[in-house]
């Protein structure tokens, strides 16, 4: 055992991309990557939520971000605080604005360990790159814990507001 | 990332420490390895790392290194993106502490990936990377984000993983990268 494939979402205008299937003991670590990922609504925030049976659970998270804008007026690095949770059961933003140019859009990759475990809190991390609304590079890393002993089994990637585009790729590790 | 294929399994039962002495070679340009539910014996401790050049009679290898953290409390007291200065080292040969602050209580546990650049290399020095989520001690996420490397020319050819204080339970997966 590796590194499977086991499910690529493919999503057009679509109001989520739901992995409910095949996430379970099989692997530790399950990878999942996000390509092209083109929101609908202009400056909305791509986000995951888990289910353990039905989606909001609780999060604890840490989020922060570097920027650089187009322009070059302004680049800087620092904990965002409007992004990340305490104890809450809405979705993780795993971004900032993503831009709904036609050329915009946000790539990268969330890690979710173990998510079968019935005895510890399930780990995340993110590390995510998008053309921001108002023509920035802004590089954004997640991480945190599904505050829960129950089985994490389904995961959902949608936008703040809005349909999007994109494909993500969920891969097996273990 | 390139195909990483599966190495070795050691898991970790109230273990003290967990070194891995074989397949570390020149097979692999990268190394990398899992960590999943981790949890230690003692409250409050690090989760840590060191490397050998001598199939493991001493992990001892010079490093130099970076540690930042986010964290953010539960209880939304507080949260912060900041440079630990007493989890970095500048030439040190200790263990090199790749999270911290760990909790012990039942479902408290840490999670992350190290990878491990050309270990077999005789020319260069050897780059590792990690990223942790940890359930702290006090009731917080913990994201630690560790870099450095090994400033020795010789070999790397087995890592030992340990708690600051005490055992820990756990499994580390080992992957070679191709």
């Amino acid at each position: 055992m590796a590194m499977d494939l086991i499910t690529t979402n493919t999503s057009s205008n679509a109001a989520s991309s739901d992995f409910t299937s095949s996430i379970d003991s099989t692997y530790k670590l399950y990878i999942f990557k996000f390509y092209d990922v083109n929101p609908a609504t202009d400056s909305t925030n791509f986000q995951m939520e888990g289910s353990t049976g039905s989606f909001g659970v609780t999060k604890t998270t840490t989020a922060f971000s570097a920027y650089h804008y187009e322009s070059d007026s302004g680049a800087s690095l620092g904990y965002e605080a409007g992004h990340d949770l305490a104890q809450s059961t809405s979705p993780q933003p795993l971004s900032g604005s993503v831009g709904n140019g036609a050329d915009e859009c946000a790539a990268g990759e969330l890690y979710l360990f173990n998510p079968s475990s019935t005895t510890y809190v399930k780990h995340f991390y993110s590390k995510l790159n998008l053309y921001g609304a108002d023509n920035h590079s802004g590089n954004w890393l997640i991480a945190g814990y599904f505050n829960t002993t129950s089985a994490v089994s389904a995961v959902r990637f949608s936008m703040s507001s809005g349909n999007f585009d994109g494909t993500i790729k969920m891969y097996g590790v273990g | 990332m390139g195909i990483p294929t599966l190495i070795s399994t050691s898991t970790a039962s109230n273990s003290s420490s967990v070194d891995i002495t074989s397949g570390i070679d020149s097979t692999y340009d990268e190394y990398m390895f899992v960590f999943t539910d981790i949890g230690p014996a003692t409250d409050d401790a690090s989760f840590r790392f060191q490397c050998s050049i001598d199939s493991g009679s001493n992990y001892n290898v010079t490093t130099t290194s970076t540690f930042f953290k986010a964290e953010h409390n539960e209880d939304d007291s507080a949260s912060e993106l900041a440079y630990e200065s007493g989890n970095d080292q500048a030439q040190g040969t200790s263990y090199q502490d790749l999270a911290s602050g760990v909790g012990n209580g039942s479902d408290e546990s840490l999670a992350g990936v190290l990878h491990l650049f050309s270990p077999a290399s005789t020319t260069y020095v050897k780059h590792y990377y990690s990223t942790f989520s940890t359930y702290n001690s006090v009731n917080r996420e913990r994201a630690a984000y560790v870099a450095g490397y090994f400033n020795n020319t010789n070999d790397i050819d087995a890592i030992s993983f340990k708690m600051s204080s005490g055992n820990f339970d756990g499994v580390i997966q080992m992957y070679g990268i191709s």
